[in-house]
């Protein structure tokens, strides 16, 4: 196979793992908006953890994208 | 028409100023921008609690505002005794914050796009972690890879997962800020350059390039949410990472 063609095909099969992320922060954001509802008074103390759970998760899929780039323009 | 969607993120020479080492040392717009950063910060914060008025004004209220937000975030993620620290996180996020959304104008340079950047505000970050971790709790510290109440079977194995999980933390720290930064404006530049295609297409291109237009406007939106939460991020971090080296041990 031309290695170029290969470098997009590859570039392409790392986003994948960026739909891991999206589901992983939308499972995050989810359940902290039916907890938040739930149990309103509370909500505003766990903001802080929201965004935290929010930035480790989407490490992960940031280092797929970082592979993606990598591919496409770093090597 | 060509259009490259990374030719934002070059740096150019503005100001030649010396060879060191048969390197090449110049002034860089990347260099202007965090210079006209810093003016910015300090003017902000410096003019705007100048008049120390009792009812704030605008400015003011910005400044107190920034500086309150900052201060209950260090206050709740790394304690009472965190605070020591405020200074040098409210600096990491008003820094931050100012390249994040002076880098959403048009035709300006976004610092922190540059691997290079968040690379050493992050190692920075982390030097300060393990040199006051040592530095306040001793060989302590080390207590932050060993998890009580693990069975003396896997504990190897969690150590070696703590270690290799702590080592990475300067990595993510700053991969994060810079590839947010990066895909967004590399997100903006391909639906600019789908306006320029479409319309350049005839009369009834115009048409179709309100489309595209309208989604611009709408991820310009996006961007600026994301230019605050993730100067936020990087300073809520900060201090969860300065914690650690504050009250090791989990």
């Amino acid at each position: 196979m031309d290695p170029v063609a290969a470098k997009y095909i590859g570039a392409g099969i790392a986003c994948i793992g960026m739909g891991g992320a999206g589901v992983g922060v939308g499972i995050i954001f989810g359940s902290y908006l039916a907890a938040a509802l739930r149990n309103p008074s509370a909500a505003q103390g766990q903001f802080g953890n929201l965004i935290f759970g929010f930035a480790i998760t989407e490490a992960l899929g940031i280092f797929s994208l970082l592979i993606a780039l990598l591919l496409l323009f770093g090597l | 028409m060509q259009i490259d969607p990374i030719h934002q993120f070059q740096i150019h020479d503005m100001v030649p100023m010396m060879k060191l080492a048969g390197r090449e040392i110049a002034f860089t717009n990347s260099a202007l921008f965090m210079l006209i950063i810093v003016v910015g910060v300090s003017a902000l914060m410096i003019g705007a609690s100048a008049p120390r008025a009792v009812v704030p004004g605008r400015l003011q209220s910005i400044a107190e505002l920034s500086y309150e937000f900052v201060a209950n975030t260090v206050r709740s993620s790394a304690g009472t005794e965190g605070m020591k620290f405020f200074p040098f996180v409210f600096t990491l996020f008003m820094f931050v914050l100012f390249a994040n959304l002076i880098g959403l104008i048009p035709y300006s340079f976004t610092v922190t796009s540059q691997i290079i950047i968040t690379a050493a505000l992050a190692l920075t970050v982390f030097l300060i972690v393990v040199v006051y971790g040592f530095w306040r709790n001793g060989l302590h510290f080390l207590n932050l890879f060993v998890p009580k109440g693990v069975p003396k079977v896997i504990l190897p194995a969690i150590v070696f997962i703590e270690v290799l999980s702590f080592l990475s933390r300067p990595v993510s720290h700053s991969v994060r800020l810079f590839a947010n930064m990066l895909a967004g404006h590399i997100t903006l530049q391909v639906f600019a350059g789908f306006i320029i295609m479409l319309a350049g297409a005839g009369v009834l291109g115009w048409f179709g390039a309100v489309l595209p237009f309208a989604m611009v406007v709408a991820l310009t939106a996006l961007e600026l949410l994301v230019a605050f939460l993730q100067a936020y991020v990087f300073a809520i971090l900060t201090c969860i990472y300065l914690n650690d080296a504050i009250h090791p041990g989990h």
